[in-house]
């Protein structure tokens, strides 16, 4: 029988044969059924996991960018605020700086008001003792004077401390 | 003018008839070579595709990656620029297509093989009556089978006398001239391929055993085209691959578009 459809065939090219029409028809839909049971949905799995994934990091990458975004303004606030604390710390330091040297200004001063004065009081007490022993040996002196050129003693202790204290009272006038 | 004048009636050009192979084994029409090749074809085809998209990964190997390739080729190039919306299921379809012209077609210069089976021209009469079968009937899914033959037959926008002619235009186009030109020009392209490479080989081959020492002496210049033929025989495989596939997903847009 097929030897007659290859007889009519070979007249025209055009001519469809049974036998290829069959097994084109059965091969293309059994091609058809697997390529699309078993190929074109495992590639589109890819394909969907691939979007997906290059999504899934598009997204954690934003996610990335706004963290450091929030960091970087925390620490410029941070920045700030340490700023303004040195600024402040700075500012007092000054403040109790000029208070101390102040301070100290006022306690130097004061002490070399003491000094002064313990200075100008053991002068005078120096005067004092030295005027008092010097009064009680001019006394004694004048007197072993007078008496050597007078040649009498002056033995009475009151008059002899009298005539002192006018000699004296008398230098000093004459001074 | 060689041939005529030395070799007179000796050589005999390629015709028709050489595509009339007998079965390769037994004495069966489901036993001869563009058969057994089509055979073939779905098989490697299947496992090629298979052991590509085995693991569908996410970054893919050298192999899934060709097979991607091509797959993508057919969904975005063509199913999704041409079609749009919806087209997703469609791309098994056109899948299958592409690839199944393509390898059918480039088995015309493996060697060994070298037989388009789309030379025949049951195989593309096969393809046409799917791409025919699938387009009709999404039309009339889509919008109605009153609808879909009215939208054919009358085309909205366009002066009442002009139906006299353009209705006929439209019925001829849509079902009797896309068939056609789906088959036919995939058939014509690759007999014709097939033709031109057994007439520069089988007269490089004549020439060169032929007594006349000139005759011999110029085969390889005939041997050389044959290669070169090839050579274009190969881009013109994967075109008409492409052009069945493309002029199957117009179809296809057109019936899913309301207004023609």
């Amino acid at each position: 029988m097929h030897s007659r459809f290859v007889a009519e065939a070979a007249q025209s090219p055009l001519l469809p044969k049974p036998a290829e029409l069959i097994v084109g028809a059965i091969a293309f839909g059994l091609l058809f059924l697997v390529l699309r049971k078993f190929v074109t949905p495992m590639f589109e799995k890819a394909f969907a996991a691939r979007t997906e994934a290059i999504q899934g990091g598009i997204e954690k990458a934003e996610r990335a960018q706004l963290e450091a975004a929030k960091a970087l303004e925390s620490y410029t606030a941070q920045l700030a605020d340490a700023r303004g604390e040195a600024s402040k710390i700075r500012e007092e330091a000054r403040v109790q700086g000029a208070a101390i040297i102040e301070d100290l200004r006022a306690q130097a001063q004061e002490e070399a008001a003491r000094i002064t004065a313990a200075a100008h009081s053991s002068i005078e007490a120096e005067r004092e003792k030295a005027i008092t022993s010097l009064r009680a040996e001019v006394g004694t002196l004048a007197v072993a004077l007078a008496s050597k050129i007078v040649g009498e003693a002056l033995q009475d202790q009151v008059r002899q401390s009298r005539i002192v204290d006018r000699f004296l009272e008398d230098l000093e006038k004459s001074k | 003018m060689f041939v005529s004048d030395v070799a007179g009636p000796g050589f005999v050009p390629p015709s028709t008839n050489d595509f009339n192979l007998p079965p390769v084994f037994g004495n069966s029409a489901y036993t001869t070579k563009p058969i057994l090749l089509v055979l073939l074809s779905i098989v490697l085809i299947s496992i090629f595709f298979i052991a590509a998209s085995r693991k569908a990964a996410i970054v893919p190997g050298k192999l899934q990656f060709v097979g991607e390739s091509v797959y993508s080729f057919v969904r975005k190039d063509l199913a999704e620029e041409i079609i749009g919306h919806g087209f997703l299921q469609f791309v098994p379809f056109l899948f299958t297509l592409f690839t199944f012209v393509l390898v059918n077609n480039i088995f015309g210069i493996i060697p060994f093989l070298q037989f388009p089976a789309m030379s025949h021209v049951s195989f593309p009469y096969v393809l046409a009556g799917f791409s025919y079968f699938i387009f009709h009937s999404i039309g009339i899914k889509k919008q109605g089978l009153g609808k879909y033959l009215k939208g054919i037959a009358f085309l909205p926008g366009v002066p009442k006398f002009a139906y006299i002619l353009l209705t006929p235009i439209e019925i001829a186009t849509y079902f009797l001239i896309r068939p056609v030109t789906l088959s036919l020009r995939l058939f014509a392209n690759m007999f014709a391929g097939h033709l031109l490479l057994l007439v520069f080989i089988g007269g490089g081959d004549y020439m060169l055993h032929d007594s006349h020492l000139l005759l011999k002496i110029l085969s390889p210049f005939s041997f050389g085209f044959g290669i070169a033929m090839t050579f274009f025989e190969f881009m013109v495989q994967c075109l008409q691959a492409y052009i069945i596939t493309l002029l199957s997903a117009l179809f296809i847009a057109g019936a899913l578009v309301d207004e023609h």
